[in-house]
């Protein structure tokens, strides 16, 4: 039944957290640059997060991947490209359940450092504690989703994915997405409260992933002749090969 | 030919006395805050030993620094970039915290607050990572002066290959410090290991340093550094490292290390180097032809070649004008006596050392030889295996006879002044001996044993006189300084206050009102803890 609270969590709510994700991360990147970092702790324990982090990260790139292709990949382009609803749903099923396998090794191993090794545990800031608590939440519920659909087989692609499309043609469609199973539900909600706050928290160090440095020059040198520096928030080429003058 | 200026220091190890006085002031004026309790950007470390971090010389097992591939190109010991990448999430060649020592302080209070009893309160040593009570176990400078000897000592990587004839040496108390700090290098192999771009090496006077705004904290810099002195600081999350007192480089002055030495040992100066001569002499096949290398990409200021090439690529005439009275050059280039710390890094280092001639003579001493006859010193360098191979594997991958010929060329120096000093006659056939004439032998007399403060620094003001009022202004517009930041290095951090009771607005009743630019009294509102008077809030009635 569709009433205000509908479109709260349907349609406001997504709104908003997307608006205060964009802003958030240009205010971030414009007035906390020496905060964004990604408070690794592997100087005061390496033994588990060989395990944890490598499982985790890895684990989420997969679980990443498989949300673009639900979500992102309308139903018929897929079907254009003649993959059947049941064999999709079969491998949806197996690579799904494997990324989550790998999510949650690794989960449970950052977690029990971070909550049993002291020094770990001593560096968490209370942001750390409601990001990293509300991640969890959100990979435990987004598992269960996965486990429960294996057998279940509910069509999301025309459910939720239309809808979470929808938000961003300006079109979203809230009688679609109820028809989603509830569970499917609030894994979307939670997600969205955990957008909300990503800019705020140490998530933001996603963006950082530095695949550029495949093609950057080894040595970095920067000159402290009289440029005028790139202002924040704008790009602008920070290095440059050595001799190649500017 | 690519000319460009690169500030170096030499450091006399014959003067070193191990007082730690550099390592207490850098500490002072860099990493006294939380997150660096751990990080010497300056330390000293007693060798035999083994280092700070522990054995971070080894790099089989630290994986630092770069090597040649089968190809004979340069690669960085750690691997390639991608492999960098997939490991971004897990390094495996990060030293952790115990490697240095778990950072401890002490609850000082209990003693300055135990009350009047019968047993001496003591302090307990506190983890400054978790707070909690620790067992100290290890920590910088555990195996100072040889403490420990037989069980640390023998553990230095250096001592690889003179492992069956160190018991003797210790016998015969074979020792001495080195103080260690960025090597500043022409190849920095952490510069090349940063994935996110943040460090970076300087045009001007080629210093090292971190981008803090731009560090993402992957930590390869770290692992990537053969020296290991780029820090982890486990409060903000960032790296850090020896600046090079820059901001004192920069007005002329020499770093806080060098300046508060009480021996008096450390060097200041500019090198002219060429650009393009540096990754193919890195690229040099033979570890122990690294050092030659070395040399060989310095420019000769006072080849007016230089000069010209070095004007045209924009070094400003008074670093020209420094590179010829350098220090630096004089004692590396021009006398040979100082050498650098582990060429075989391949790194390029640009912190060299005067390898110590004392330990050496007071072993010929033990032997029953004549220190005060230099024709037996000689003899005895000669054959004095341990030491000069010991050097060898600090100062030149092994090669033996660059360190003779310095240790050598300082004995001729002493054995020079001393008859110089007792009106003996002097054979100047020792000097050619040792490839000098008597008068780069009073040189180097002077600049090592007189060593005048404007002799030993000779550092150019950096040129920034329009980039100065840039920075300025885009401070001004865009941002504060991110170093002031809470637990940045600016020390503007030191932590979240301990309690609110700590901070206490408007408790000094002085100062609470100002006068304003027109004349005028006013309260200063920003100071008012809201209880009291707050005369002059509002304008007095009647004209101001």
């Amino acid at each position: 039944m569709i009433t205000t609270w509908t479109y709260f969590w349907w349609v406001i709510l997504p709104y908003v957290a997307m608006a205060i994700f964009v802003i958030g991360h240009i205010w971030r990147w414009r007035y906390d640059r020496f905060g964004w970092t990604s408070y690794s702790t592997e100087l005061q324990e390496r033994r588990w997060l060989k395990w944890g982090s490598p499982l985790f990260h890895y684990g989420t790139f997969a679980a990443i991947a498989g949300h673009v292709i639900g979500i992102l990949v309308p139903k018929r382009w897929i079907d254009a490209i003649g993959i059947p609803e049941h064999p999709y749903h079969l491998f949806a099923a197996a690579a799904g359940l494997l990324a989550a396998a790998l999510v949650i090794a690794g989960m449970v191993i950052l977690a029990a450092r971070r909550l049993f090794s002291p020094r770990v545990r001593a560096t968490t800031s209370p942001v750390d504690w409601v990001a990293l608590i509300l991640l969890g939440i959100s990979v435990v519920l987004g598992i269960v989703t996965t486990a429960i659909n294996a057998p279940l087989a509910h069509e999301y692609r025309d459910t939720i994915s239309e809808w979470f499309r929808g938000l961003f043609a300006g079109t979203p469609d809230v009688a679609v997405a109820l028809r989603a199973p509830a569970i499917f539900q609030i894994h979307a909600i939670v997600a969205w409260v955990l957008f909300l706050l990503w800019p705020f928290t140490r998530l933001v160090h996603a963006w950082s992933y530095p695949l550029w440095y495949l093609w950057r020059p080894y040595v970095v040198y920067r000159s402290r002749r009289p440029v005028r520096p790139a202002e924040p928030g704008t790009s602008g080429r920070r290095w440059r090969r050595i001799g190649v003058p500017y | 030919m690519r000319p460009m200026a690169q500030v170096a220091m030499v450091m006399n190890l014959d003067k070193c006395i191990g007082c730690h006085t550099c390592s207490v002031t850098c500490k002072q004026t860099w990493t006294n805050r939380p997150g660096t309790e751990y990080v010497y950007f300056n330390n000293v470390e007693t060798k035999p030993g083994v280092g700070y971090p522990k054995r971070y010389e080894d790099q089989q097992q630290w994986k630092g620094g770069w090597t040649l591939d089968r190809k004979g190109r340069l690669q960085l010991r750690a691997g390639g970039r991608l492999r960098r990448l997939l490991s971004i999430f897990w390094n495996p060649d990060l030293p952790s915290i115990d490697d240095y020592g778990d950072p401890w302080t002490y609850d000082y209070q209990t003693l300055l607050a135990a009350p009047l009893g019968t047993y001496t309160p003591s302090a307990h040593s506190i983890s400054a990572l978790t707070g909690r009570d620790m067992r100290v176990q290890w920590g910088s400078n555990w195996d100072d002066d040889l403490a420990g000897g037989p069980d640390h000592a023998a553990a230095d990587p250096d001592l690889a290959g003179l492992a069956d004839q160190v018991k003797l040496a210790f016998e015969q108390v074979f020792m001495f410090y080195l103080p260690r700090i960025c090597e500043h290098c022409l190849n920095p192999s952490c510069v090349a290991s940063c994935p996110s771009g943040a460090m970076y090496k300087r045009d001007e006077d080629g210093i090292v340093l971190v981008d803090q705004d731009r560090c993402r904290g992957w930590r390869f810099c770290v692992s990537g550094c053969p020296y290991k002195k780029v820090y982890f600081n486990h409060r903000t999350g960032k790296a850090e490292k020896c600046t090079l007192c820059y901001p004192r480089i920069e007005a002329g002055q020499p770093t806080i290390c060098s300046e508060t030495c009480v021996g008096r040992l450390r060097y200041l100066g500019v090198f002219l180097y060429d650009a393009d001569a540096v990754l193919p002499a890195a690229a040099t096949a033979d570890p122990q032809e690294l050092y030659q290398a070395q040399l060989s990409v310095f420019l000769d200021p006072d080849d007016p070649a230089v000069a010209a090439e070095a004007a045209r690529h924009g070094i400003p005439d008074d670093w020209i004008d420094a590179a010829r009275r350098s220090p630096v050059y004089a004692l590396a280039v021009r006398h040979r006596v100082a050498l650098p710390l582990h060429p075989e890094y391949r790194t390029m280092p640009m912190v060299w050392y005067v390898p110590p001639l004392s330990p050496v003579a007071d072993v010929v001493s033990a032997a029953g030889y004549d220190e005060n006859d230099p024709d037996q010193v000689f003899a005895a360098i000669d054959a004095l295996r341990i030491p000069a191979e010991y050097l060898a594997n600090l100062f030149t991958a092994g090669a033996v006879e660059p360190v003779q010929q310095v240790l050598r060329k300082l004995a001729a120096v002493r054995s020079m002044m001393r008859s110089h000093q007792l009106g003996q006659p002097w054979d100047a056939g020792l000097a050619a001996a040792v490839g000098a004439s008597p008068a780069d032998l009073a040189d180097l007399f002077r600049l090592l044993a007189i060593a005048k403060y404007s002799e030993r620094y000779v550092i150019p003001l950096a040129h920034e006189e329009d980039a100065g009022s840039l920075a300025a202004q885009h401070e001004q517009l865009f941002s504060q300084c991110s170093l002031d930041g809470e637990g940045g290095p600016g020390m503007g951090g030191q932590g979240p206050p301990s309690s609110v009771a700590s901070f206490h607005p408007g408790t000094q009743a002085a100062g609470q009102t100002f006068r304003d630019a027109g004349g005028q009294v006013r309260f200063n509102l920003l100071g008012w803890d809201g209880s009291g008077d707050a005369p002059h809030l509002f304008p007095e009635g009647g004209t101001p």
